[in-house]
């Protein structure tokens, strides 16, 4: 029997909280409405759509040419990602052949695209958890390959870089020697985040342990990228099904032990290393000179059929599945987001955890709204 | 030493206290000023930033034009808000933290504080009561966001005002005084700062006073990246103003208590005693910005977890330790 009588026990009421659309750390224009009780959650419904541009429909009404700038603004933290997987999917249905130097300068740019992702992941991630200072710093290390990015296509943030056969321009005099000098500088700074963050006691509070999900979870929720790679599974499209010529290059697939925010963390620290190691064998094998367009047709026109090809994004699994009429434009497109399918667990991973912990989990999660809402 | 509190109340004494408690305001409204500007300064070096330099030379009057801007804002009220209590809350919050620079000894010749025999628990019995102020701010909001900061904010002062009150009772068993100014004049005849004696009285000193200033990496109440700003979201112009001032006017009687308690104060040798307490003082301060630059931010529970299991008994033991070593050393 217990000591104190239901009725003289405190009474808490229940609460709805609108966490977004315009919260600091929806990292975009994300609702989540929760039930709350005192801070814990009790329930917790994602809803989505505030950014909707109806690029997938809109895609119908372009050429395939035309539909590249459009990807730019889905996962606009890796456009050069999102650019490479449109490119991608037509030139496996046209089986068209890329030119050798731009095989190389699409894999330097997209891992260099992945590394700038991840830094933000990491910074943001930290100022979620209320620490700012690593924010800044990775934007400073964000702004070198930003500014190597501006030089080599005019660009920031929508690169539209890739083109149907390969890229549009090659690298300008001394652009690769740039990227060279950046990759022992950035191990550097790498090292420093790992001093500064991983062996911080309260940040391995925060996350060790908070948002756990394994594997067979991830997989049944359609999850990709370091979102699943953190429950032990190794699976990364550039290993698995290579595309490109990733097959050409030495480099590991880090997977973490626990599926929880403290791996999904690290894991984008790692990843980086392994992404410099593949930037630094492509600037060793790049040849000196060639085309870096191949022949392509002036008006794409892609065979009848269905055509799918996915690679590993920044955040997952990114694909692009087209179905073509024979025409010069897809008579249907359907774009496979990770950010979208990584969100599906987190009302599930929401249910009795503490606000505080609300952010620590959707922060792991790494998502970009361009590219949930599509 | 003049104790202008202890002479009959006359026309030249009650002038002598309007006058001290103008120049108190000033002084203190200037080292909020140049806090602020310094916190930005020092953060924006950790952070490969340059700080504010455009307003005046050096960036010197940013925060003298941050200050204008905040006051000419629009006084906004939520229209379900509960007025009168918004309007008050910041004024309540306020005043405490004012106050109880009377009790803090900033030179051996100080004319404007009061000698108050028990200064060491008027500071920790008045400094409680601004939690009333953030409370009924959350509270009149209306606001949800702003109800759990207040309800954070409530939990976690009165948590640490326990560990606080309990670190500072080993100071006062080795000064044998509750009076502040007592306390500043036993470790200048020992020449023993108390920091050394009561080193673990210190640490939970420091982290307990870090919470109670609620500065990170416990700074749960206006938690941005949780509760957008806790429980001044709603607040705007000069009425947040006001909690802004609340919260740097603590930090500098904290480090006027941190230098009081545990560095000897006024006292030092060669510079004047209110130069060694500025300095003093000014370690603390920049200490707590130094966290701010460093620290992520602490769980609700962690935190609390953190006060009652670590700190409180590390406050005890301390109290225990220093007793056993008065009665037999």
């Amino acid at each position: 029997m217990s000591l104190i009588d239901e009725k003289d026990q405190v009474r808490t009421e229940e609460m709805l909280l609108n966490v977004g659309p315009q919260h600091p750390s929806t990292h975009g224009v994300f609702r989540l409405v929760v039930k709350i009780s005192g801070e814990t959650i009790i329930d917790a419904e994602p809803v989505i759509g505030y950014l909707h541009r109806g690029t997938e429909k809109l895609a119908e009404d372009l050429q395939y040419t035309q539909i590249i700038p459009y990807t730019d603004r889905l996962d606009y933290l890796a456009a050069m990602l999102n650019n490479y997987a449109l490119c991608h999917t037509v030139e496996e249905a046209l089986g068209l052949e890329i030119p050798e130097r731009a095989e190389y300068l699409r894999v330097i740019v997209m891992e260099l695209n992945r590394i700038a992702s991840h830094l933000l992941f990491i910074g943001t991630y930290l100022l979620d958890l209320g620490a700012m200072s690593p924010f800044l710093y990775v934007f400073a290390e964000r702004e070198r390959i930003v500014q190597m990015f501006n030089e080599l296509c005019g660009a920031r943030l929508t690169y539209n870089y890739m083109r149907i056969g390969g890229v549009k321009w090659d690298a300008p005099p001394g652009w690769l020697d740039k990227v060279r000098a950046f990759v022992p500088h950035m191990r550097e700074q790498l090292k420093m985040y790992d001093d500064l963050i991983t062996g911080n006691e309260i940040f391995l509070n925060r996350v060790r342990g908070i948002g756990v999900y394994d594997t067979e979870t991830a997989l049944a929720y359609g999850m990709s990228g370091i979102n699943l790679r953190s429950t032990g599974f190794e699976w990364d499209l550039r290993r698995k099904k290579p595309y490109s010529i990733y097959d050409r290059f030495d480099f590991e697939v880090p997977v973490g032990k626990n599926g929880d925010c403290f791996d999904r963390y690290y894991l984008h620290l790692l990843e980086m290393r392994e992404s410099l190691k593949i930037v630094e064998q492509a600037l060793d094998q790049i040849p000196e000179s060639g085309p870096v367009l191949g022949k392509v047709p002036k008006l794409i026109r892609v065979p009848a059929g269905e055509y799918y090809s996915g690679i590993e994004g920044a955040r997952g699994e990114l694909g692009f599945y087209i179905v073509s009429d024979g025409k010069d434009k897809p008579y249907r497109m359907k774009i496979r987001k990770p950010s979208f399918l990584n969100l599906q667990l987190l009302p599930k991973l929401l249910r009795g955890q503490s606000m505080a912990n609300l952010i620590a989990i959707l922060g792991a999660v790494d998502i970009v709204l361009g590219e949930v809402d599509a | 030493m003049w104790h202008w509190e202890a002479n009959p109340l006359n026309v030249s004494s009650v002038l002598a206290m309007i006058i001290g408690g103008v120049v108190i305001l000033l002084l203190t409204l200037g080292v909020v000023t140049y806090s602020i500007l310094w916190q930005r300064k020092l953060i924006g070096w950790i952070q490969w930033r340059i700080g504010p330099n455009r307003v005046g030379p050096l960036g010197l009057l940013q925060t003298v034009a941050d200050v204008i801007k905040l006051l000419i804002k629009e006084d906004v009220v939520p229209a379900k808000a509960d007025r009168a209590m918004f309007l008050l809350a910041p004024i309540i919050a306020f005043v405490p933290s004012f106050t109880v620079l009377a009790a803090i000894p900033f030179s051996a010749h100080h004319v404007f504080t009061a000698n108050i025999s028990i200064g060491a628990l008027f500071y920790v019995a008045l400094s409680a009561i601004t939690i009333h102020g953030v409370m009924l701010g959350a509270w009149a909001s209306n606001n949800k966001y702003s109800l759990i900061g207040g309800m954070r904010s409530a939990a976690q002062l009165i948590s640490y005002e326990i560990p606080l009150g309990l670190s500072i009772v080993g100071v006062v068993l080795m000064a044998g005084s509750i009076n502040l100014n007592d306390i500043v004049e036993a470790q200048a005849k020992s020449g023993l700062w108390y920091v050394i004696p009561q080193i673990l009285g210190f640490i939970v000193f420091m982290i307990a006073s870090t919470a109670e200033l609620s500065r990170t990496p416990f700074d749960l109440p206006e938690a941005e990246s949780e509760l957008v700003a806790g429980y001044h979201t709603e607040y705007s112009g000069f009425r947040f103003a006001f909690f802004m001032l609340t919260e740097y006017v603590y930090l500098f009687a904290m480090a006027g208590l941190f230098a009081t308690l545990y560095l000897g104060g006024w006292s030092g040798p060669l510079l004047p005693g209110w130069l060694w307490f500025a300095i003093k003082a000014f370690l603390y301060i920049s200490f707590q910005f130094w966290l701010q630059a460093t620290m992520p931010r602490m769980r609700v529970d962690q935190l609390m977890s953190f006060s009652w299991k670590v700190l409180l008994p590390l406050a005890l033991v301390n109290i225990v330790i220093t007793a056993v070593v008065k009665a037999f050393v």
